[in-house]
């Protein structure tokens, strides 16, 4: 691989601080809670180890980039907070089993806290993250990725726990099949683990991954803390840098939840305010904000984002901090391209997640 | 027709008030003692006088304090505390404390232990409980001469035996402890609820000392209706609670200054200003109730994750000291606090502080003018451009929305205030003084439930109907009139992997308080 070491960003403390905030909103509610991931990596950058951004042009095609994340429930992830090192033991099993050393780490998921994770792994390991990931958002589940969508075989694969335990994927026969299996795994390794993926190459990376998204956070989060500053509207801020719409104002009235297959699914219900009075607004939850309804009607769904922020101070909220009461503001974000493909809605339109009725409909074309 | 009385004790002032329904009698401010209990029956006695009632007519005593609160921002009465957390090899990677400001993880003490034990999300171990360690700790807990500790365990919301468990062995090996249980305080959350527990534990003597001191002041004034402490939500807890949980106490103080401040004003939407001795404290008034944070609050830089206001606190208030000259004039955050009446100029003593600007400047009347005319102009200028500066940051932080809403000023320290902050005008009501008094008169009463139900058999609806039916019950026992009842908190937290679809349910009503006889 060629010499990149002039073209990394080396992260400050405030931009891990912008990153907390921007992969909160990219994070559509899930991606665990990116808090705690903002304190480990502020922890590693005090204990001197280097977090760094590799632009995704400087990748070398025949780079090898190991894409890592966090897998699990967000309730584990803030209340059993992890070891520290499990990503690190991925890596190194993985390289072990491979007999390859890892040019670069991939960010499976800029969302929430998956966002830290490769930086605080990398940093660990003394390389650099590539500015890209594989969502460009959260997703539930593996093979939602653009890695995956565009054919990279994620096995062999490596999964840790605090614990020490470490589970060799060798082979699936299909993405779904690894997520299956991790699923099950990280279940009985205690509900959060890391995950560390088959390395791909460079050239595989810059076709297929989400390019840029640590910049688009991290300037995203930027772009909140500057708004709160000057008491401008973060709201606004937002839909402005991201083309998104605010489309929903209102108080939740009603939340269910409950575990189903691991995941925590449910749905909020919004009684509208201001502009929204007399309206009802209907969030549908797995892990992530999925859906989102006003008086029965389709208003966005994934692949594009449904953001849910504090009404007031414009800040991201994760799904499991919702509360009846709360007064929120949905917003629509529209995804990358990459994932509105016909190949990349059979993994991630609302029929993969079990709406075979709904038609996807890219929130830019709606009006 | 009910008579309440109402006491507010600030680090600064003992304020008390008392209500006839919705009407205030009196209301009067003295200072707050050193041992806290003169002051409170210097205030009430004053206010029963005023009022012109029997002591044996006053139904009831709701006392509001930001006494904790205070402790922990000025880091003053805070015991050292081993901090105890139950979770490895989980959770290495942040020690307790971890996002603690340094000043405070020093006051207490900085003593934190990682040992093996926890449970994961569906109930096994995530390791035995380390027996071992906990008695090795427990032997350095007695060789440091510590007091207080606070043991929070990973999950222990959803099951607290280990907790228990350890509680059980430290007490075995340091009789006299006391120890704080996480589970006993939060909610899911590791860091906050731990956080919360460490500080509960660190001002557990100054509770014990000051519930003591409250109780021993009522009693020896001749009153002996029942006395309640108001907590954070703006609801009423028993004394011996606050004994053991000062922390519930910790925004009390903001709630009940702005339902205070709605309550004299009429204004349903504002901003409310409460200046108090030491401290000013800034939130948003919604619909006549304190704009909740969305989730979690700060307290003296430390996280937690209890239902409070969103409220921002400044180190400014009518006893804090100004320092320097014109030029490199410094304002806070230390304070005199109560000792404000012998350590200001104005009354004799000989520390600056912000009350000698507002005299000096003719913006108030307290003390003796005559002992601050040789205080500088300029220096004057600067504090006061100081001043109206701090307070219109904070006063920006709490707005939601350019629209000029009003900003009301309450609270003994509100002669700091200018006429207007920023765009904003500001009202100052009569009895603007005494607002958190009146704040605390007018709490209201809650009932609560939080268990596990068995979803088998029957459905999420009949279960949160019969959790609401249940906390109705218990408010309505503890005196709120039913009509008044609304639901505040209402969470079901699906628990995986266990027998029969349990869920936890947390299920909150409150409701004004009625006629007591009933």
């Amino acid at each position: 691989m060629s010499d990149f070491k002039d073209k990394l960003w080396h992260l400050t403390e405030e931009d891990i601080d912008a990153l907390e905030i921007g992969s909160g909103i990219l994070g559509t509610g899930g991606g665990g809670n990116p808090y705690i991931g903002k304190l480990r990596a502020r922890q590693s950058l005090r204990e001197g180890y280097r977090l760094s951004i590799l632009p995704i042009e400087a990748l070398d095609d025949e780079a090898r980039v190991v894409p890592l994340g966090g897998i699990g429930a967000p309730l584990v992830s803030f209340e059993r907070l992890k070891e520290g090192r499990e990503g690190l033991r991925c890596l190194r099993a993985l390289e072990d089993r491979l007999g390859f050393k890892a040019d670069a780490v991939g960010c499976e998921e800029i969302g929430g806290q998956n966002s830290m994770e490769p930086l605080i792994t990398a940093g660990y390991a003394d390389l650099p993250v590539v500015d890209g990931d594989g969502m460009g958002r959260a997703f539930p589940e593996m093979q939602m990725t653009t890695y995956a969508i565009y054919g990279h075989r994620s096995t062999p694969s490596v999964m840790c726990d605090p614990h020490g335990n470490a589970v060799c994927f060798e082979h699936a026969i299909s993405e779904k099949w690894h997520e299956t299996m991790a699923r099950a795994c990280v279940i009985s390794q205690g509900g959060a683990s890391v995950l560390a993926s088959a390395p791909m190459s460079g050239a595989f990376f810059k076709r297929h991954a989400i390019p840029h998204s640590y910049t688009q956070a991290i300037g995203l989060g930027r772009a909140v803390m500057t708004a709160r500053a000057q008491h401008d509207d973060p709201i606004a801020a937002i839909c402005e840098r991201e083309g998104g719409r605010h489309i929903f104002s209102g108080k939740i009235s009603d939340l269910k939840r409950h575990f189903a297959r691991g995941f925590n699914v449910g749905i909020a219900s919004i009684e509208g305010l201001d502009n929204c009075r007399g309206s009802l607004g209907e969030i549908t939850i797995q892990n992530e904000f999925l859906i989102f309804r006003r008086d029965g009607e389709m208003q966005v769904c994934v692949p594009d984002l449904v953001v849910v922020l504090d009404l007031d101070t414009g800040l991201p909220l994760t799904t499991e901090v919702l509360r009846y009461g709360q007064r929120i503001a949905v917003l629509a974000l529209p995804c990358h391209e990459l994932l509105r493909s016909a190949q990349a809605l059979e993994v991630v339109g609302p029929a993969a997640f079990g709406y075979p009725d709904l038609a996807y409909r890219p929130m830019t074309e709606a009006v | 027709m009910v008579l309440r009385l109402g006491i507010d004790v600030g680090g600064t002032n003992t304020d008390a008030v008392i209500l006839r329904d919705r009407e205030v009698l009196a209301g009067v401010k003295s200072s707050t003692t050193e041992d806290v209990m003169s002051g409170i029956s210097a205030a009430l006695e004053a206010v029963i006088a005023k009022a012109g009632v029997a002591r044996d007519a006053i139904d009831v005593t709701m006392i509001g304090t930001t006494h904790f609160t205070n402790a922990v921002i000025e880091r003053r009465h805070l015991d050292p505390v081993a901090a105890i957390r139950l979770g490895l090899p989980a959770t290495a990677c942040l020690p307790p404390m971890v996002d603690w400001p340094e000043d405070l993880v020093e006051m207490v003490g900085g003593h934190r232990y990682m040992l093996r034990g926890g449970y994961e999300f569906d109930g096994r171990e995530i390791a035995p409980l380390d027996e071992d360690e906990l008695i090795r700790i427990a032997g350095e807990i007695t060789d440091l001469g510590i007091k207080a500790a606070a043991i929070s365990s990973v999950f222990s919301p959803i099951n607290r035996d280990m907790e228990e468990r350890a509680r059980d062995l430290l007490l075995q090996h340091c009789p006299g402890l006391s120890v704080v249980l996480s589970s006993e305080i939060g909610r899911i959350g590791l860091l906050e609820r731990e956080s919360a527990a460490i500080m509960n534990a660190s001002l557990l003597s100054l509770s014990d000392h000051t519930v003591e001191a409250f109780g021993r002041a009522l009693r020896e004034s001749g009153l002996n209706c029942p006395f309640f402490v108001t907590q954070n939500d703006g609801t009423l807890m028993a004394a011996d609670t606050v004994r053991r949980f000062p922390v519930l106490t910790f925004a009390s103080g903001p709630t009940n200054s702005m339902r205070g401040a709605a309550f004299l004003t009429g204004v349903k939407d504002a901003i409310v200003i409460d200046i108090g001795g030491t401290t000013t404290d800034v939130g948003a008034l919604q619909h006549g109730f304190p704009r909740q944070a969305a989730t979690v609050v700060d307290v003296g830089g430390v996280r937690t994750n209890f239902r409070m206001p969103d409220v921002f606190s400044i180190g400014l208030g009518g006893g804090t000291i100004v320092t320097g000259g014109p030029d490199d004039l410094t304002v806070g955050p230390k304070s005199v606090g109560y000792r404000l009446t012998t350590e200001a100029l104005c009354f004799g003593g000989d520390t600056l502080t912000t009350t000698d600007i507002a005299v000096r400047a003719g913006m108030a009347e307290v003390g003796d003018a005559s002992k601050v005319q040789s205080i500088d102009p300029a220096l004057v200028d600067a504090a006061k451009a100081r001043i109206a500066e701090m307070l219109e940051m904070a006063v920006e932080r709490s707005r939601i929305s350019p629209d000029p809403i009003p900003v009301i000023a309450v609270g003994g320290g509100s002669i700091l205030a200018p006429e207007r902050i920023g765009d904003l005008d500001v009202i100052r009501p009569e009895n603007f003084a005494v607002a958190n008094a009146v704040g605390a008169a007018i709490a209201q009463i809650s009932g609560e439930v939080d268990r596990i139900f068995a979803l088998e058999g029957t459905t999420r609806d009949q279960c949160l109907s019969a959790a609401e039916t249940e906390a109705r019950e218990t408010a309505i026992a503890a005196g709120a009139r039913a009509d008044t009842l609304t639901v505040i908190e209402r969470e079901d937290v699906p628990l995986a992997y266990l027998p029969g679809n349990a869920t936890r349910i947390h299920l909150k009503v409150v409701g004004d308080m009625g006629d007591l006889n009933v």
